[in-house]
């Protein structure tokens, strides 16, 4: 199977890096970064293209970049995994749809043109008989949507809800258990790599409620976007917050919760007991989905990682591969 | 509730037994002389949890047997819940934040636990409340985001386990 990619951060790298070490039967042939790209029909030299990377700073061609690679570059499916515009959505939104309409499949991690113009997007798909798949979008390595399409399919889903962000579990999980301020558990998170120097989304419960939005939309087909979501994020808590909870044999996690029959679309820290599922440590995920038939099923993994995030890109192609003849 | 009875013999062994009939559960029972009282006339006050929706059933039963039900107090407060809340709480009238709640007659603070740091910085503050049920539950805390939206503070709310 052909693939072209653009990005070449972590998860870029990552899946990069699989592909070379896997005997996944993936074959790159195009790759972009911000500032480059290269395109080869028979396929790209993986190893020299991230060792250039490295040591260049770009990966190809500076004459060309991602356009030409979306429009010009012959693969089966075009890996979007450039950075995340929560408010456009682009420009990963025109490369999807162009890819879409050269009838072409997309796997993408990317939140921004998911949560902005799913319906958009999937009809387009729908359109050119081609699929356009998400799963590293929403919590990380956990397969929750080849679980809510396929594996739960045929049950009527009452109420999703979970820990989406990674970032935040962290900050509470060691303000919870070091009895750390807000500010300097935050600091923490920076050092250690699990925040970025503007947390603004994590902390403030932007990135969970994005990804609310892609759940919701995906399972009930609803056009519900960003500003549709209440949220609350964890910048304002204290720690003698925690330890009230604490007394009561509880803590308190950031909950992204979406119950339609309810109107309840919100993402808010909440008190929990301890021993709730979803009271999970450190940067893990945790999503809960409420169906008629099968009750109800947690998954717990990580949310963020480069090859963690490879992993789901992987499933979606190996899930494509599978379901669509020709591309082999 | 309060009630009226002969002052007699197994009067007030008859008056109770209905309470049992319908699943409740006698907490205290507290003899009232009153002076104003017919001599033979006995009030007897009882405190008692029962389900809200069994009360009606337990007043009539109670009457079939002779016993005037004089007074029906305050309900039970079966529901509790609990939520911490952070901010300015003493500095925007908690006296007025708990009234909100108290005044509404289906649920109360019944506990709270705050902790107040320097000068400025925001309080924390563990509430628990009773309501009589669920759904008054649920009327009590859109009571409360209302005034933590007024007052600036920010509510936690409990998970809720089932949907
Ligand atoms: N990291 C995770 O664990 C994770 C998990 C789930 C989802 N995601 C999502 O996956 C996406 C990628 O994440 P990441 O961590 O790999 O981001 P990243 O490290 O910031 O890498 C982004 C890559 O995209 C390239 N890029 C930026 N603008 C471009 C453009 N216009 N055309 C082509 N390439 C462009 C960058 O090029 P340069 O190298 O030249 O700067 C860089 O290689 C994001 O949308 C993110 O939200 C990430």
């Amino acid at each position: 199977m052909k693939i072209a990619i653009l990005g070449m951060g972590a998860v870029g790298r990552g899946l990069l890096e699989m592909a070379d070490q896997k005997d996944l039967g993936l074959v790159v042939t195009g790759i972009a970064d911000s500032k480059s790209a290269l395109m080869d029909k028979d396929g790209i030299h993986i190893d020299e293209v991230l060792e250039a990377k490295r040591v260049h700073g770009f990966c190809g061609d500076k004459s060309l970049s991602a356009v030409d690679i979306v429009n010009h570059a012959d693969y089966d499916v075009l890996v979007e995994v450039t950075p995340t515009n929560a408010t456009t959505g682009e420009p990963a939104l025109t490369f999807i749809r162009s890819a879409l309409e050269r009838g072409k499949h997309v796997v993408t991690s990317n939140k921004g043109p998911i949560a902005r113009k799913y319906s958009l997007l999937q009809s387009l798909a729908e359109k050119h008989g081609v699929s356009i798949r998400f799963e590293a979008t929403v919590c990380g390595a956990i397969p929750v949507m080849h679980t809510l399409t396929q594996g739960l399919a045929g049950n009527r889903v009452l109420a999703v809800f979970g820990v989406l962000n990674g970032t935040s579990n962290y900050i509470l999980t060691r303000m919870e258990a070091e009895g750390l301020t807000y500010e300097q558990a935050l600091l923490e998170a920076r050092e250690m790599g699990y925040a970025e120097a503007d947390p603004t989304y994590d902390v403030k419960g932007i990135d969970a409620a994005i990804k609310l939005v892609i759940l919701s939309n995906t399972i009930w087909g609803l056009d519900t976007v960003l500003e549709d979501v209440e949220i609350t994020g964890i910048d304002c808590l204290t720690t003698d917050a925690l330890r009230l909870a604490d007394d009561q044999n509880c803590t308190i996690r950031l909950i992204a919760q979406s119950i339609p029959s309810r109107g309840v679309l919100r993402v808010s820290p909440r008190i929990l007991p301890k021993a709730h599922p979803l009271v999970v440590e450190g940067t893990l995920n945790a999503v809960t989905i409420e169906t008629d038939m099968a009750g109800e099923i947690t998954m717990i993994g990580k949310g963020a990682g480069s090859v963690e995030t490879a992993s789901a890109i992987i499933g979606d192609l190996m899930f494509i591969r599978d379901h669509y003849a020709g591309c082999h | 509730m309060k009630l009226e009875m002969k002052d007699a013999p197994g009067q007030l062994v008859a008056a109770l037994q209905p309470i049992s009939d319908v699943g409740g559960n006698i907490i205290a029972v507290i003899h009232q002389r009153d002076e104003k009282a017919e001599d033979d006339k006995l009030e007897v006050q009882i405190v008692l949890e029962i389900q809200d929706d069994r009360l009606n059933e337990l007043i009539g039963r109670i009457k079939g047997k002779g016993v005037n039900v004089v007074r029906i107090g305050k309900r039970r407060l079966l529901y509790t819940q609990t939520v911490i809340m952070i901010g300015h709480i003493m500095h925007t009238d908690l006296g007025d934040t708990v009234d909100r709640i108290d005044c509404t007659g289906f649920a109360e603070v019944t506990d709270m636990n705050m902790v107040m740091p320097a000068i400025n910085e925001p309080s924390s503050a563990l509430i628990v409340i009773r309501a009589v049920d669920r759904n008054e539950m649920e009327q009590t805390m859109e009571i409360l985001r209302t005034v933590a939206k007024e007052k600036d503070l920010l509510i936690i709310e409990p998970l809720e386990e089932f949907v």
